[in-house]
């Protein structure tokens, strides 16, 4: 790797500001308001108003999930967006990070100063359950005939992972214990409790080796971030978050032809932000991540495509607690998926926001062990697909 | 976070509140769609229906895909000559599902894998990540073969349905079973 930056940018960009709703399922309040409710506490967080901003990004996973058709637009007048450049994006999963990444186009160009960048969900409304609304996700000739559940292709990737690195169920369990351990910290947290292996293994068995508790619950909820140049930072705080290094990649969804065991699209995405940041040893040069874990076993397979790891390391040095809180490199402070919870694309945003306040040391009780410089968060999406990475440094 | 974590925005309901609830909108929307498969996967299917399975060679890179694609990915050229696969090939992973696409619990579980193809002149030496590949039903193994992990790398074929059932479709294959050696 060069440690030559390989995009130019006009301005160096800046998270100013992050707001969350609480995260669970079956919410009152609208999406709409949820939006709203996240993008206020970022403004007021950054000490700014809706009229410091300039352009607005929104992002929403799939319209099916909050069963209103273009949530970008229906969402816009809850984000701030009326009369100002406002944009949707969406790549499923990755749509989280995607969000901080597209609004950091935004303010990198020169095109904006300001952006409020909100993200929102609401799973909560799909009857029977969500889990039908992701049938509209298969292929309609090869795939849709076979009566798929989405779980399918997560256990048949998990599976692989056991074999391919020669991990046990048990060994995988231990990042929902971790996870849902750190989340009892987090204040939006949904799924935060003090769980043990045994408690994951007895759980539900859903679509064998996953069961009820490797997997992120159903969730409501939304988070914002304030984005800022370089000049309008400064102005605004004494402590900006720099985003140093975005990175994105699509991988096709022809998931059956390839190994499953080692998550190409987080590893190219990852190469492209770390090259941005210039950093050529992320083992070494990360001091905490946020890595994508709506499954457990997800969390150490994201951790070695952002080579945080080899590939089959994680699990021995998650065994180790290697990426505990206290840890040498602690993953999900934040409690991640699954213990905050998984409104999908206000789940990603979570996880870039975290790497804001562990940043300006804000995390309270969930604030990392050691001194924070630079964190990465990641997200994925689709078909083992969409691999969105952000770096960010103090 | 700046606060402290004082409490957030946001008011959820329970399950009982939820019932009672007079916004509660129930809607089964009504769309229908015909897919077209394509130029590729049309004659992939034709080719189910004969008790084939067929895939296509990139002529620059020599990649074969099943199933099939009118262009390749990599070289973005037109894929050329089609090439038929025994349907021999290997459990690449495999899982055993309780539940529906709609979540219900099953009475009848299913053992679903994706199987690696064999596939002669694919030597897989520029990038072992790739391969020919199905995502099926696996048959005439136990759960418990799943769960050993007895049937990763087993070696399978195509178990078809009798040709006046056949109707151009993946389920034309009722599912992958083991080859008896
Ligand atoms: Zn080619």
């Amino acid at each position: 790797m060069v440690s030559r930056p390989n995009i130019h940018v006009k301005s160096k960009v800046a998270v100013v500001g992050a707001g969350i709703t609480l995260f669970r399922r079956r919410m009152l309040e609208t999406p709409r308001e949820l939006a709203w409710e996240a993008a206020r506490q970022a403004l007021d967080s950054a000490g700014l108003t809706l009229r410091d901003i300039d352009c607005v990004v929104i992002g929403s996973a799939p319209d099916a999930f909050d069963g209103v058709h273009m949530k970008g637009e229906y969402l816009a007048d809850g984000s701030g967006g009326l009369f100002k450049p406002t944009v949707r994006v969406y790549v499923g999963g990755g749509t989280g990070v995607f969000v901080p990444i597209a609004a950091w186009w935004h303010v990198a160009s020169g095109l904006c100063r300001t952006v409020l960048a909100v993200a929102e969900e609401k799973m909560s409304h799909a009857r029977p359950h969500p889990q039908g609304v992701f049938a509209y996700i298969w292929d309609p000739v090869l795939e849709r005939p076979l009566g798929p559940n989405l779980l399918w292709i997560f256990a048949l990737e998990m599976r692989r992972y056991m074999h391919k690195c020669n991990v046990s169920k048990e060994t995988i369990a231990l990042v929902s214990v971790k996870n849902k351990r750190n989340a009892l910290d987090h204040p939006a947290a949904q799924a935060a409790a003090n769980i043990t292996v045994e408690d994951v293994l007895n759980s539900e068995v859903l679509v064998w080796p996953v069961n009820r508790l490797d997997v992120s619950p159903v969730s409501d909820g939304a988070a914002a971030l304030v984005l800022a140049s370089e000049n309008e930072a400064r102005r605004v705080t004494d402590s900006p978050v720099w985003i140093e290094g975005v990175g994105w990649t699509l991988d096709n969804t022809h998931w059956y032809n390839r190994e499953l065991g080692y998550p190409r699209y987080v590893q190219y995405a990852a190469r492209m932000a770390y090259k941005m940041a210039g950093i050529e040893r992320p083992w070494r040069d990360i001091d905490f991540a946020e890595p994508y874990d709506p499954f457990d076993y997800k969390e150490l397979h994201h951790i070695e495509g952002l080579m945080l790891a080899r590939p089959c390391e994680a699990p021995k040095l998650l065994e180790e607690g290697w990426f505990d809180r206290s840890g040498e490199l602690p993953t999900s402070p934040s409690g991640g998926l699954l213990g905050v919870g998984n409104p999908i694309a206000a789940a990603g945003l979570m996880k870039a926001a975290e790497l804001f306040w562990q940043l300006r040391y804000e995390a309270g009780a969930r604030q990392v062990k050691k001194p924070v410089h630079r964190g990465v968060a990641q997200a994925w999406g689709d078909l083992m697909q969409a691999g969105t990475v952000v770096v960010m440094g103090n | 976070m700046p606060d402290g974590g004082k409490k957030l925005p946001g008011t959820y309901l329970s399950e009982k509140d939820l019932r009672a609830l007079p916004g509660l909108v129930e809607h089964t929307p009504d769309a229908k769609y015909m897919f077209s498969a394509g130029q590729a996967q049309s004659r992939f299917l034709q080719g189910l229906r004969e008790g084939k399975i067929l895939g296509v060679k990139c002529p620059r890179c020599g990649r074969v895909y099943v199933p099939p694609r009118s262009y390749c990915e990599y070289c973005f050229a037109p894929t050329g000559e089609w090439v038929e696969v025994s349907g021999e090939g290997e459990v690449h992973t495999a899982v055993v599902s309780y539940i529906s696409t709609f979540r219900e619990r099953m009475e009848k579980p299913e053992i679903i894998a994706v199987v690696r193809l064999y596939a002669p002149g694919y030597t897989g030496k520029r990038d072992e990540y790739e391969f020919p590949g199905m995502f099926h039903k696996l048959c005439g193994v136990s759960e418990e073969d799943v769960k050993t992990g007895r049937v990763i790398g087993m070696r399978v074929k195509p178990k078809w349905r009798p040709p006046e059932e056949r109707i151009g479709s993946v389920t034309d294959i009722e599912c992958f079973e083991p080859v008896k050696s």
